[in-house]
Order: C-alpha cells, then structure tokens, then sequence
C-alpha cells in the first residue's frame, strides 16, 4: 500500500463507475427513505449517516466526469471537487457509520443499491490513504500472517489436538480430493472454538469427506471489507489455491458473514475467473445434509429461542430458508424477530466495522436497534451463524444487562446429533 | 409579444419544439452515458437469474416495506398521492389526450373534468405538503440542495398554472394557457440535466438491482 495519493483515489472511483452507478446517482431524488433503513442513522437520529449521502465522493466524481452537465458545470467552475479534505471527512461515513448490510438497498424506492456503492466507494478511499487504521491493520497482518487477527497455523493445531481429544474423531488434515475443504474465521478459532468441534461431530455423523488445508485456513477477507481489490484477491488467491491443489469439489464458509460473500460472490470476480469448485456457507452444507436424511437428531430445545440473519448470507446471499429449516429439526419453541430474513436488522458490527476501534461508540449505537427487536419478542436465547454477529450480540447484550445468552446454530445441531451405534457405517 | 395571442401561438410553436427537442436529446445522452458504461462481467456462480427478479423488482419498489412504511408513513402516501396525482392529470385529463392525439395519433378515455379538477387539487397540496417536510425533516434538509428545490419548482409549476387556466383564475385565457404550457416546457427542459432524470432511469436502476440480487437468490 504505497504512493496512496488523491490522485490514486480519483482513478479508483473512476474505475468502479459502472452502468448501475450511473443509474443510481441518476436517480436519486433525496428522498432520504434509505436513512429510515440504517441503524446508524436511526439509532443516533443524525442525518449525516443517511446512507445516499456517505456516498458523495463517489457522487461527486460521477457527475463531474461521468456526465455531460456535470462536466460542462465542472469547465464553468461550478461544480464541487473530490479534495483531501474531503475524503478525511467522509471517512468515518464511509466506513465507521456503515456494516455495508444493504437494508438501504432493499428499501430505496427507485432501486438504488447503495451496498454496492458503498463497497466501491472504499476502493478509492483506500487508494487514496483515506481507511481507518483498524482496518488498514487487519489487511496487513491478513497479507503477512494469513489471517486478520495473525493467528498461525501452530494456534489452530492446538484447538484441532482438543477437538480431537474431546471427541474422539480425526480432523482430516490436507487430505487429497476430499469433497469439502472446510475454511475457519481466526474470530471463531479464538470466540468459539465449539465450532469445529460440531462441525467434526456433525461431518463424522453424516459421513461427509472433508479436510482442512494447512496452506489456507483463513475464510474472512479483510481487502473485502477495507475496499481493496488488490488486497481481497490476493487472500482469495489463497484460497483458490488450496482448493485446487487438494483437488476439493466444494469449499465451505465458516459461520461468518463477509468471509462468505467475499469468497462466494466477490472471489471469482477479483480473480478474473469462474472456480473450478462450487462455494458454499456451512448453513447450506448442513440443510443439504439434512434433506439428504444424512443428519439425525433427537431431542429438541425447549426454551423460547429467535434468530439473527447475518446480512451477508440472508439480505445478501438469499440463504434464509435453510437456517429456519435446521431450526425446525431442533427447536420447538423457535419465534422470528418481527423484521426477518431480507429485512433483517443489522448487528452493527459487520463490514469492518469491528475491526475498526475508533467505530466502537458508533457499534455500540447501531447495536440499540437489534436490542429493540429482540426485547420485543423476549426470547431466552438468540442463534446465529456468523461470528462477527455473535461476538456483537453476546457483548451488546451484556452492555444492556440482558441476561440472553447467544449460540451458534451449527453447534446447536450437533448437540442434537443421535450417538453413533457401534459398527455404523455412513459410507 | 406583448399581445397573450402572440404568447400562446408562441408557446405552442417553436417553443414547444424546442422543448421536445432538447428533451428527447438530453434524456438520449443520459440514458446513453449510462448504459454504455455497463457491467463488468460476473464470474461468480448464479443461484438464480437476473431478468425476472430485475423486472420484479422495476414493480416491486413501488410499494415500500412495511417497515419502511411504518417508520415513514408521510413519505410513502404523500409520494403516492402526488405521482399519481400528475400522472392522473397530466394522461388523463380530456384536453391533454386531445392534444397527444394530434402529436401521436393515439387515444383512450379520459375522466371527467371534475374529477381531474380535484386531482389537481389534491396533488398540489400533497406537493406543497413535500416542499414543507424537506424544509424541516433533518435527513431532507440535509440532502437538499438547490436541485431539489428547482426541480419541485418545476414539477408545481405546471399544475399550478393548469389550475389556475381551468378555474380562469388568469386572464386573459390565451395568457393562463400559455403560461401553462410554457412551464410543461419548462419542465421537459429541465428534466434531462436534473434529477427529474428518475422518471426514467429509476426503472433502470430498479432493474438493476433486481438482477444484482436475483443473482444471489434474493428476493429483493
């Protein structure tokens, strides 16, 4: 990351403009619904956290180069340019104030999808020496370390000796042409190490083939959420890499959100070119197992539990009937929170915005309109299925004294796993 | 020009071609500058395809969320009642048919006058009632700027003076009708270089988002 300059920032904004971009700032008639649709806003009740307004950077160097008025008032001297100064100012609109959750793009009555602006207005805002440290720091130890919070490999080979202690089972290791290469968050390897442990319990049980490669255990893509093409491509690189080279037939997400979009949607795109390997979020894996007769349970929870979509894999990736599915096989008394699914709210925490200290009282803001939905249908216990959403519902709800505790769905289906009898045999 | 005769002949002649002109140019340059932008190409594997959820989506958005709708009940009615109120005047109204006829040659049924009357009526409040919540809602007042004030300007303009050329609250008629006609002009000249550009590009917009995350399997 040198030679950041404006310069270099102007060229990144240039070269996200795209046909929707255009379509987008053309449209827009200020009508502020997207603001109604933003925890940030609607939590703090600012309006610079309207969300159509983060983006006008973006907006600025569209009109004034993109459009035949703008650059006749741009000749005339007429119209506003993208200064330095600028660019320090919507920093904190552009990252701190925003998970990238999409809700906005779901409710703009002409169709804007402010995500994806958002998502590439960071490109130039980067380029341009204009992202928060926190973020700048994960990427850098991302690239040297392989992973955002620089967990090594010696880390996770501890956890796998205990997973395999407590179970009994094997966690395959750089195992040629398995049918999964399973990817992990360094959040959850440190917050919830029970994940693996469910997840070698459950893919035991149904017989799955998988491996973990001691190449590419890192799932999550700090250049996804910095805005930094180069950065994202190079960590999917790496997992393309391992894939290809233990020859896998699927690649499976961890409970993270961004690590999901960013691999699943964004991965092929950064790296010019379709996978030879289909992606999946382990939420997916599970409900196919599950249709596949592949998973049996008994027992159910009988406390009253609800759930948070993750936006990236409900809002973003349309995968929010299969998590309701696995519930079903093992909650009796499951309630939705009122806006659900596409329109959940956002924990606050996502898009980078945990790893970036300075957003902490913004975090902690946007967090009050997840408390409201969950105090309104009481449950005795919230599921998830992405870490980062986890770690900000457990110390947000422990901000607010609510006594909820918070667990993973995929741990929550291997505790309902039915004991293997001796000599069964799932292959 | 003095003589409201001249005004009128003038606003119905060159005028008006000028306007449609400029028009029907500037709305092709910016659809142009747009489109021909494109999209990168999308290597990521579909779960779903992108027209039929793009063009869902074109109908979809409007009808707002009902959480959105809650939190902004105004901004959903008002907005609804006073599209609808121009559109309804401005396609239905028995002379404006007459006059697309001999533009076009195409016709259909209008509403009685009354009716139309109170149309108008019922949209210039509803707009009036617009121009009051961007000048206090913090979120509008934040976002506005001049364009936002120039182009409500325009789009009252024309069902004002229609009002007032109907109710003969101007005099002489030559005079109200060409006023009238000269801020539809108005209107058809600003649109291209002013966000008024939506009555188009919305629908492109709208496609594309649809697409965007039909692709991905959602609903949007």
């Amino acid at each position: 990351m040198s030679a950041l300059s404006l310069e270099r920032g102007l060229q990144a904004f240039r070269g996200e403009i795209d046909a929707p971009v255009a379509a987008f700032f053309s449209s827009c008639v200020h009508c502020g619904l997207c603001a109604q649709a933003c925890p940030f806003y609607v939590e703090t009740g600012d309006p610079k956290y309207t969300p159509v307004l983060k983006l006008e950077p973006l907006r600025l160097v569209w009109e004034r180069e993109f459009t035949l008025w703008g650059r006749i008032k741009g000749a005339l001297g007429l119209s506003r340019r993208v200064t330095d100064a600028l660019l320090e100012e919507w920093e904190e609109l552009l990252y701190d104030s925003c998970t990238m959750c999409g809700r906005c793009s779901m409710v703009c009555p002409v169709g804007n999808d402010l995500q994806y602006m958002i998502r590439k207005a960071r490109e130039g805002m980067v380029a341009s020496g204009h992202a928060p440290d926190g973020l700048i720091g994960a990427s850098v130890r991302a690239i040297e370390t392989g992973s955002p919070m620089g967990l090594k490999w010696k880390t996770l080979e501890v956890q796998i000796k205990h997973v395999e202690s407590s179970t009994g089972l094997t966690v395959p290791i750089d195992v040629a042409d398995a049918e999964y290469l399973v990817l992990l968050s360094s959040m959850e390897i440190i917050n919830f190490p029970e994940y693996l442990e469910a997840l070698t319990r459950i893919f035991d049980h149904a017989g799955v083939s998988w491996t973990l490669s001691t190449d590419c255990f890192e799932a999550t893509n700090a250049g996804v959420q910095i805005g930094s093409k180069d950065i994202a491509a190079t960590l999917v690189e790496r997992v393309v890499a391992a894939a290809e080279t233990l020859r896998v037939k699927s690649v499976i997400s961890p409970e993270c959100g961004h690590a999901y979009t960013g691999v699943r949607w964004e991965g092929p795109n950064l790296i010019g070119r379709a996978y030879p390997f289909r992606v999946f979020h382990i939420i997916e894996v599970l409900d196919r197992l599950r249709t596949e007769g592949r998973i049996r349970t008994e027992g159910k929870e009988g406390d009253r539990l609800s759930m948070h979509d993750p936006c990236n894999l409900a809002r973003k990736s349309g995968v929010i009937d299969e998590q309701r599915r696995l519930m079903d096989l093992v909650a009796e008394n499951f309630v939705e929170l009122k806006e659900h699914g596409r329109y959940q709210w956002c924990c606050g925490a996502g898009g980078g915005v945990s790893s970036n200290e300075r957003a902490d009282e913004l975090k902690r803001a946007a967090f009050k309109r997840k408390k409201a939905q969950i105090e309104e249908v009481e449950p005795e216990r919230m599921v998830t299925m992405c870490a980062t959403c986890r770690t900000q519902l457990e110390e947000g709800l422990e901000d607010f004294n609510m006594d909820i505790p918070v667990v993973g769905l995929t741990e929550m289906i291997a505790a309902h796993l039915v004991e293997k009898e001796e000599g069964d045999n799932h292959d | 020009m003095s003589d409201p005769m001249d005004f009128l002949l003038w606003v119905k002649g060159p005028m008006f071609s000028a306007a449609l002109a400029i028009f029907a140019l500037g709305i092709l340059v910016r659809l142009s500058e747009i489109l021909l932008l494109g999209r990168r190409p999308n290597f990521a594997e579909p779960r779903g395809g992108e027209w039929g959820p793009g063009l869902r989506t074109v109908l979809s958005r409007f009808v707002a969320d009902s959480g959105t709708f809650q939190r902004a009940p105004f901004d959903v009615l008002v907005g609804w009642i006073w599209h609808l109120g121009f559109i309804v005047a401005l396609l239905l109204f028995i002379p404006h048919i007459e006059l697309i006829n001999s533009l076009l040659g195409i016709a259909w049924p209008g509403l009685p006058n009354p009716v139309v009357d109170a149309v108008a009526a019922v949209t210039l409040a509803a707009l009036a009632a617009t121009l009051i919540h961007r000048l206090v809602h913090p979120v509008k007042r934040r976002l506005s700027t001049p364009e936002d004030y120039l182009i409500w300007t325009v789009t009252f303009l024309p069902i004002i003076t229609g009002y007032l050329a109907y109710h003969r609250l101007i005099n002489p008629y030559p005079l109200a009708l060409g006023l009238h006609i000269l801020a539809a002009e108005v209107f058809l000249i600003v649109l291209p270089f002013t966000k008024l550009t939506h009555i188009f590009t919305a629908f492109i917009a709208r496609w594309y988002t649809g697409a965007a995350f039909g692709r991905k399997g959602v609903t949007p």
